[in-house]
């Protein structure tokens, strides 16, 4: 069995110094997505308003982002906003704007789509019953599109987690370049650490998100 | 805006984009060739090779393209497989979309009825033709959104490059922003090459896809 | 007295160890209309299925001039061409226009000239009252129009044996009347056709013999008169009854 190095990490502090690497991580996503979510969900309810000025903005607001990189924006937000306003962000708050920004764009097209999806007859049927329009959105219409919405929530914090690895570009200490420090430490005691760090940090990545695809393939199957 | 300072690193940036998208392009062909033959596995079920292409699925989809990068990079070179990092590029592109395109192909293949193979069959079809005539032409139009989404996934995704030290736009706008602290300027130009890139493609997917479900889709 | 074209004996068809179809003889003449009836879930569309080997079968033969038509067995793709079949769903292929839905197969699979194949295509369409709807795409077109496409298709093959599973059941009323009007039509012809539907009246009108199916066993078997007017058995009056309506008497509270 040649050496692959990952005898580093059951060295001092390095297992756990990873795994707070990927808390870092993980706590960028999860509050970000806990500020998404709802901004997603009103911006998602305007965009199915009649006003065209508003669907315009929100639309070009939607595509841009949508279609820029990510770490495109996280360079947007983290070098050009701390030159034009002057301001000094940190690269964990420069993150968690960019990831709210485009959590909102990415929910607010799930909550547009969800509620476009539910057919016209259903607010008709409930009309016919004798529901009010409050009675209609809160017994018909939400509980349908939220069932709809879980999933693809869901897949969208998966997305997430992943995208918390570019983090590294703008000079936040997570999971991936608390590797990087440890490989770049034991490099003459254990010059294979690369693959077994890497590889750990694989894995990580892996529990970190798997169990997220599976819940919310588990849900759509059982909703749909 | 400094235009000047625009001009003269005008053409830093164009062939910076010209390897993103050579890179991009090379390894979506080969995630595409990857899709396919992963997809043809899950739909005919075959033994062994399903389980395989079902975990390299899972792996593929729930890691960064960032890690896997950095795994193949500054991994594998550890156990003996060395590479560029041009073709690094390629194969993590290769890794990711791989499992995108395959879902992508799987969900068109499988939106096709099983009675339109049978009615396909009860005109004297064999099964090659059945694929040929009738099940490929309306997968393929099922799976264009999500191909097209693929393509413009992948080419975002190549913007980490720079991290295994591919001089890409990311790169470029990095290194311009800490030499001349031109920070305005390289991040307009940035965001204009990507756009360059990624709106046509978008553009063209849209109509592709109007087309195909003009040409006889969605009873 | 005409060729025996199907002659199908002891078919035996299993699913998860139910007995679908049990012990079911039927022959088809050339020439023959055959109907067959019977309430739903009596395996009357899997009988259709099983002819056209859709289904592998339990036990039992089932034989076109002779050959034997078994799922998987080497020479079926040629024996399918000689039994055309319509199904309820139409099946049309949504990607490609009427005309090329007609000819895809008599061209790809029959090998036969491309422009000859064509000219009768469009005959046939003008035959069923179709001939503008030749470069359609099938979405565009009404329930009926494409079950009378998915009709000349299967003819374009020129089949032995036409295969009919319920092809109005799922059509809008008005519109049946002009799908059954081709059949009606194919009939005349003297087209050997096995037609299975709900159109009691329809059945009367275009079989030869009316054949009764209850519980994957052949119950009945006679001349439509026959049988509508005096069913033999106690599950075929049961089943008629169903399609008759009583005066309902109005009562005032």
């Amino acid at each position: 069995m040649p050496d692959l190095g990952i005898d580093v990490l059951f060295k001092g502090t390095n297992m756990l110094r990873l795994l707070q690497g990927l808390w870092v991580a993980m706590k960028i996503s999860i509050v970000s997505i806990l500020i998404s979510m709802p901004l997603g969900i009103l911006v998602g309810a305007l965009m199915t308003v009649k006003n065209k000025v508003v669907k315009a903005i929100f639309r070009v607001y939607l595509e841009f982002i949508r279609i820029m990189p990510q770490l495109v924006l996280l360079f947007i937000v983290y070098f050009g906003s701390t030159r034009a306003l002057g301001w000094n962000l940190s690269g964990e708050v420069a993150s968690v704007i960019v990831f709210v920004l485009w959590g909102t764009a990415e929910m607010g097209d799930l909550v547009r789509g969800a509620l476009i999806s539910i057919p016209k007859h259903q607010y008709e049927s409930s009309e016919a019953l004798g529901l009010s329009k409050i009675q209609t959105y809160l017994y018909i219409i939400i509980p349908q599109t939220v069932r709809r919405l879980i999933p693809l929530s869901i897949n969208l914090i998966t997305r997430m987690i992943k995208t918390t690895s570019l983090v590294l570009m703008i000079g936040v200490v997570e999971m991936l370049k608390v590797a990087q420090q440890i490989i770049e430490a034991n490099r003459m005691s254990s010059p294979n650490a690369a693959f077994g760090v890497f590889l750990v940090v694989f894995v990580l990545y892996f529990f970190a998100c798997w169990p997220f695809s599976v819940l919310a393939r588990v849900l759509e199957k059982k909703w749909n | 805006m400094n235009w000047e300072f625009i001009e003269k690193y005008l053409p830093m940036y164009e062939k910076a984009a010209l390897l993103t998208v050579k890179i991009g392009i090379v390894g979506i062909l080969f995630a595409i060739l990857v899709g396919l033959i992963c997809a043809a596995v899950q739909y005919y079920k075959v033994p062994v090779l399903r389980w395989i292409v079902a975990v390299y699925v899972e792996l593929s989809r729930n890691t960064p393209l960032l890690v896997q990068l950095f795994f193949i990079y500054y991994g594998f070179p550890k156990i003996g497989i060395r590479m560029s990092a041009e073709l690094c590029g390629v194969v993590g592109l290769a890794f990711l979309g791989g499992s995108y395109m395959a879902e992508s192909f799987r969900s068109g293949l499988e939106s096709v009825e099983p009675i339109q193979s049978e009615s396909a069959i009860s005109l004297g079809m064999n099964s090659r033709q059945v694929l040929g005539y009738v099940i490929l032409p309306q997968a393929m139009s099922t799976s264009i959104p999500a191909f097209v989404a693929n393509i413009i996934f992948l080419l975002k995704e190549t913007s980490v490059f720079s991290a295994i030290s591919l001089m890409d736009l990311m790169f470029t706008a990095k290194d311009l922003i800490g030499l001349y602290y031109k920070t305005t300027e390289s991040l307009f130009l940035l965001v204009v090459f990507y756009l360059l890139i990624l709106l046509p493609v978008s553009i063209i997917g849209s109509l592709v896809e109007r087309r195909m479900r003009y040409a006889g889709f969605g009873d | 007295m005409a060729e025996t074209l199907l002659k199908i004996e002891n078919l035996t068809k299993e699913y998860e160890g139910q007995k679908i179809l049990d012990g079911i003889h039927l022959e088809v003449k050339k020439g023959d209309v055959l109907v067959v009836v019977g309430p739903s879930g009596c395996g009357k569309s899997t009988l259709l299925r099983c002819i056209n080997a859709l289904e592998p079968i339990q036990g039992g033969t089932i034989k076109l001039q002779g050959m034997d038509i078994r799922k998987g067995s080497k020479n079926i793709t040629t024996l399918r061409q000689k039994i055309g079949m319509v199904f309820q769903s139409y099946e049309l292929f949504p990607h490609l226009t009427v005309i090329d839905n007609i000819t895809l197969a008599p061209v790809k699979v029959q090998k036969r000239d491309k422009a000859e194949v064509r000219k009768e295509a469009m005959e046939l369409l003008a035959r069923v009252g179709l001939a503008d709807k030749a470069k359609s795409y099938p979405r565009q077109l009404s329930g009926g129009q494409k079950q009378r496409v998915a009709i000349v298709r299967a003819l374009c093959m020129h089949p032995e044996i036409l295969l009919f599973d319920e092809v109005t059941a799922a059509l809008d009323p008005e519109m049946v009347r002009e799908v059954l009007d081709v059949m009606l039509d194919l009939a005349k012809q003297g087209k050997t056709m096995l037609i299975v539907t709900h159109e009691m009246q329809f059945a009367k009108a275009v079989a030869d013999k009316v054949i009764f199916i209850d519980q994957g066993k052949i119950v009945e078997e006679a001349a439509p008169e026959e049988f509508f007017e005096h069913p033999k058995t106690e599950r075929a009056k049961q089943f008629l009854n169903v399609f008759t309506f009583e005066q309902v008497e109005h009562h005032v509270e």
